[in-house]
């Protein structure tokens, strides 16, 4: 049992410390929220009552905010590994979308397989189409100098059109439909239903649809602890991010770690894609779109980039997604606010700046996640 | 000296960060018109202390007065609003924006919504001339020598009216001509009834410039000097605590066969202009080869191709009879069972948002014991990490401690335990002892010699001729990108050395009156 550097005095003290930015900032995001609904004439406590029945009510809201947790958790793990090295993965959104078309292809092709290897084979699609999506970056990043945020962003748009390609249904002046719609939905761009054999397991009362894609995603969680704390991999993705120089003076093959980190990046994204495909929609249309991608990356800040933190954090953002439609049926309150309120949360843990200026903490009690550094291309 | 009113009084200050105080009921005067030195151990809580002064930290007791009235600080804005103005051991200009923009930044001289670039480019010029702090306005700063980057910052406290200057060792980054410059410079602002306190561990230059002396041990002064009486022996005797041996001891060297070859080697610097234009040398087992020359003169890119960190464009490097002219620094340091000691510390010698363990092995991770297959063996590093601490007196709260917390000198100290307790055949050492106290220096001059006595070769670049000529068996003179000349140490006189570091050739020493 060898943790030594971890089990270093103070940790808990400083464990508090750590949850003092994404504390506040949630709690003036909630409170800001509460002040525009009582400007707009609503009861902010009975939104948030139902806000919290709609998250935490019965077991139904329950499983409901586990369910919407799972994806998040994904593409908070794919951003939070990328800043470990530094780079600032803005297209798990895109990376996602390929998992989820790679996955839906699988799905609905191959019938007669076994169930266990249908949904391995269906995973695996994800897995590559993310992995495809974030190479292309890391790629491009090493060889050419081009900065991640811009080609991610682009990747985005294209995934999103390539998605939407796949599953277009056809125009009436005769333009072909894409390869993957379902000719019975007529005129709506959608899939056909995924096979039953690469549907994940659900288990409890099947009515909660919860998921296996749950207990994937825990062991992802500390797969990715491991990774990032435990190994050698880990270390030099680490040095990476937080001092380019050291780490090519310390004999670490720069290039290949920004591409390896990447990969990861992507693969993490492209399998919340995949499990969303084979858990919950069964089937996939292009308005089950990136907004899971653009969260991953407030659920990483929130979760101050660390495993269990981005846990703590999808928990919460699928949580207040859950809880939403509740919330507007009993109080009226447009679900909007939520997203509202989810963005305020990314504003304050970006600009923990601000927080500190209300707050008046001194610098040196308070740590800051360094978003990226700008670093020129072809090193390593 | 009572009969005039200190401008700034430091009273009972203590400050405690977790595990370690800082400062312990520290009392300091500062009176216009004078230059305080303040010496210290690595650790001692200098900059600490500066800090405090400057608003950056708040001190746990104690109280700070300006012109006899207390102030309670919040931030550096509340100490310039006090004329206030402070030059950090390790700069804060932003690199890529011009002269102007680093002055102007959060200073208020911004009239209406716009910026006023020529009237501050105006001001600049005029504080420029009256102090003779020469500097284009309009330059980049990551273009300028480091000298210039040192009279930036002044500028910049003194554009906001600072009475009061701190500079925290100022000329650890300077060469010799420009410490004169800013000797002259920081005479000149004397004379203007400004205060300075000037922080280094260079005795010589205490002794040399300012009108009183401070001394600071384990977070508390433990005494004051007068420079008109003090000698460097009594002034590094007060600091560490014993006598300290300002010169190495070391006996003649028993050369081996050669490890390092170099020839003819080419490399072009950052902006793609020739830096290295053939060099040719050869380091053997159990020697010294001092590299000395005018900082600037292709020091720092002989040591980064050297070690695999900057591509040669010409030429052979061959360590130990195995070609390395293309080997990446793993393959330098592995096969070539080499060690580094990185000029700037900052850049590439650590990683100061790890803790001290981690850095201690930042270059063997992937060795066991500290890793076995992929992962990281945390109980081996941690108790590496303990035997070095306690064997190169890395003053820490303890091995878990992030490195950027550690006082400047005991960052340097991080870099040279984890270097030099590898089993090596050759080791590079660029600048091993700026920024470090005298004690530490005996110690880490005692640890090279050592090296050189169990058969390693050192390569030694160092700017302070001092260390070159303390330490050297050999000493190449580097001038644009070229040897001018390899002398055995004994008939290296200062003179020969200098004429030499600017440039003029060893066949024309005669002609200008010097023999051997
Ligand atoms: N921000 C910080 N957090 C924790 N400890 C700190 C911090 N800054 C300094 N220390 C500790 O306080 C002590 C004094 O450090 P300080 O930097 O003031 O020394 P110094 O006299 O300037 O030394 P040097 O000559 O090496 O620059 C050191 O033990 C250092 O580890
Ligand atoms: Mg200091």
């Amino acid at each position: 049992m060898a943790n030594a550097i971890d089990r270093r005095p103070g940790r808990l003290g400083r464990f508090l410390r750590s949850l003092l930015l994404p504390v506040a900032a949630i709690l003036i995001a909630l409170a800001i929220g509460a002040v525009a609904m009582w400007a707009f004439g609503d009861d902010p406590l009975v939104a948030y009552r139902g806000l919290w029945s709609g998250a935490f009510g019965d077991a139904r809201a329950l499983a409901r905010t586990v369910r919407k947790m799972v994806p998040l958790i994904f593409t908070g793990l794919s951003v939070a590994v990328a800043f470990k090295a530094g780079l600032f993965n803005i297209g798990a959104a895109g990376q996602f979308l390929m998992g989820t078309v790679a996955a839906t292809a699988v799905g609905i092709s191959f019938p007669g397989m076994p169930a266990p290897l249908h949904v391995s084979l269906a995973l695996l699609a994800g897995v590559v189409g993310g992995l495809v999506w974030g190479l292309i970056p890391g790629l491009l990043k090493v060889y050419t100098g081009a900065h991640e945020v811009i080609v991610t962003i682009m990747l985005n748009y294209v995934a999103a059109l390539l998605a939407g390609w796949t599953v277009y249904a056809g125009g009436t002046e005769g333009q072909s439909p894409g390869p993957l719609w379902d000719p019975t939905a007529r005129a709506v761009s959608e899939s056909p239903d995924i096979l039953e054999s690469a549907r994940l397991p659900l288990f409890f009362d099947p009515a909660y649809r919860l998921h296996a894609g749950v207990l994937l995603a825990l062991a992802v969680v500390v797969f990715i602890w491991w990774l990032i704390y435990r190994t050698t991999i880990g270390f030099e993705i680490r040095t990476v991010g937080l001092n380019l120089k050291a780490a090519r003076y310390a004999g670490m093959r720069v290039a290949w770690t920004v591409v390896f980190t990447m990969g990861i990046a992507g693969i993490l994204a492209g399998l919340a894609g995949a499990i969303e495909t084979l858990g919950v929609n069964w089937k996939f249309a292009p308005e089950f779109g990136g907004q899971v991608g653009f969260d991953g990356i407030t659920v990483a800040l929130l979760g101050q980039t660390h495993p269990f933190g981005i846990v703590l954090a999808a928990f919460l953002f699928g949580a207040l997604d859950a809880g939403a439609a509740r919330m507007q049926f009993e109080s009226g309150v447009a679900q909007d606010i939520i997203q509202v309120i989810q963005a305020l949360v990314l504003a304050f843990v970006a600009a923990p700046t601000l927080i500190r200026l209300l707050f008046r903490m001194e610098a040196e009690e308070f740590e800051v996640t360094t978003i990226s550094q700008t670093w020129g291309g072809g090193s390593g | 000296m009572d009969t005039r009113e200190p401008i700034l009084e430091v009273r009972d200050i203590t400050k405690v960060f977790p595990g370690v105080v800082a400062n312990n009921r520290v009392h300091l005067e500062l009176y216009p018109g004078e230059i305080l030195g303040l010496l210290g151990e690595n650790g001692a809580g200098k900059s600490t202390l500066m800090n405090i002064i400057y608003g950056l930290y708040r001190p746990t007791e104690g109280e700070i007065r300006v012109r006899g009235r207390p102030v309670t600080m919040h931030s550096p804005k509340d100490a310039i609003a006090l004329g206030i103005g402070m030059v950090h051991q390790h700069f804060q200009l932003v690199p890529v924006m011009s002269v102007v923009d680093n002055v102007m930044l959060g200073s208020e001289s911004i009239r209406g919504p716009f910026l006023d670039r020529e009237a501050v480019a105006r001001r600049i010029q005029e504080i420029a001339s009256r102090y003779s702090l020469e500097v284009d306005p309009y330059a980049i700063v990551e273009d300028l020598p480091v000298g210039v980057r040192q009279r930036v910052e002044i500028i910049k406290a003194l554009y906001r009216e600072a009475d009061i200057l701190i500079l925290d060792e100022p000329t650890s980054v300077l060469t010799p001509q420009e410490i004169q410059g800013l000797f002259q410079i920081m005479d000149l602002l004397r004379r203007q009834g400004k205060a300075i306190i000037f922080i280094t561990h260079k005795l010589k230059e205490v002794l040399h410039i300012a009108d009183r002396i401070v001394v600071l041990r384990r977070g508390e002064v433990v005494g004051e000097a007068d420079p008109q009486t003090a000698s460097q022996a009594s002034l590094a005797a007060m600091m560490v605590g014993r006598e300290v041996m300002l010169v190495v001891e070391k006996g003649p060297a028993s050369p081996g066969p050669v490890v390092l070859e170099v020839e003819g080697l080419e490399a072009v610097n950052d902006l793609g202009e020739p830096a290295l234009r053939g060099v040719s040398l050869q380091v053997r087992a159990g020697e010294i080869l001092g590299v000395a020359g005018v900082q600037g003169n292709g020091q720092t890119e002989l040591v980064e191709v050297i070690t695999g960190l900057r591509p040669a464009t010409g030429g052979r490097l061959r360590i130990a009879g195995q070609d390395m002219t293309r080997a990446s620094p793993r393959q330098i340091t592995d096969r070539g069972q080499s060690c580094h000691v990185p000029e700037d510390r900052h850049a590439y010698g650590m990683v100061g948002a790890y803790p001290v363990a981690y850095n201690l092995v930042l270059n063997t991770y992937y060795r066991p014991p500290f890793a076995q297959g992929l992962t990281i063996q945390e109980e081996a590093i941690a108790e590496h990490a303990r035997r070095l601490v306690a064997e190169y007196d890395v003053r820490t709260p303890s091995i878990y401690t992030r490195a950027g917390s550690l006082s400047g000198g005991n960052q340097q100290k991080l870099v040279v335990a984890r270097e030099f307790s590898r089993p090596i055949q050759l080791l590079i050492a660029a600048q091993p002892t700026r920024g470090i106290d005298v004690g530490s220096i005996e110690f880490i001059h005692q640890q090279i010699v050592a090296k050189r006595d169990q058969g390693v070769a050192v390569l030694l670049v160092s700017y302070e001729l001092d260390e070159i000529m303390a330490l050297s068996d050999r000493i190449a003179v580097m001038y644009q990108g070229q040897i001018l000349d390899v002398l055995p140490a004994e008939e290296a006189t200062r003179e020969r050395l200098g004429l030499l570091m600017a440039g003029v050739h060893p066949q024309e020493h005669t002609a200008a009156g010097l023999s051997t």
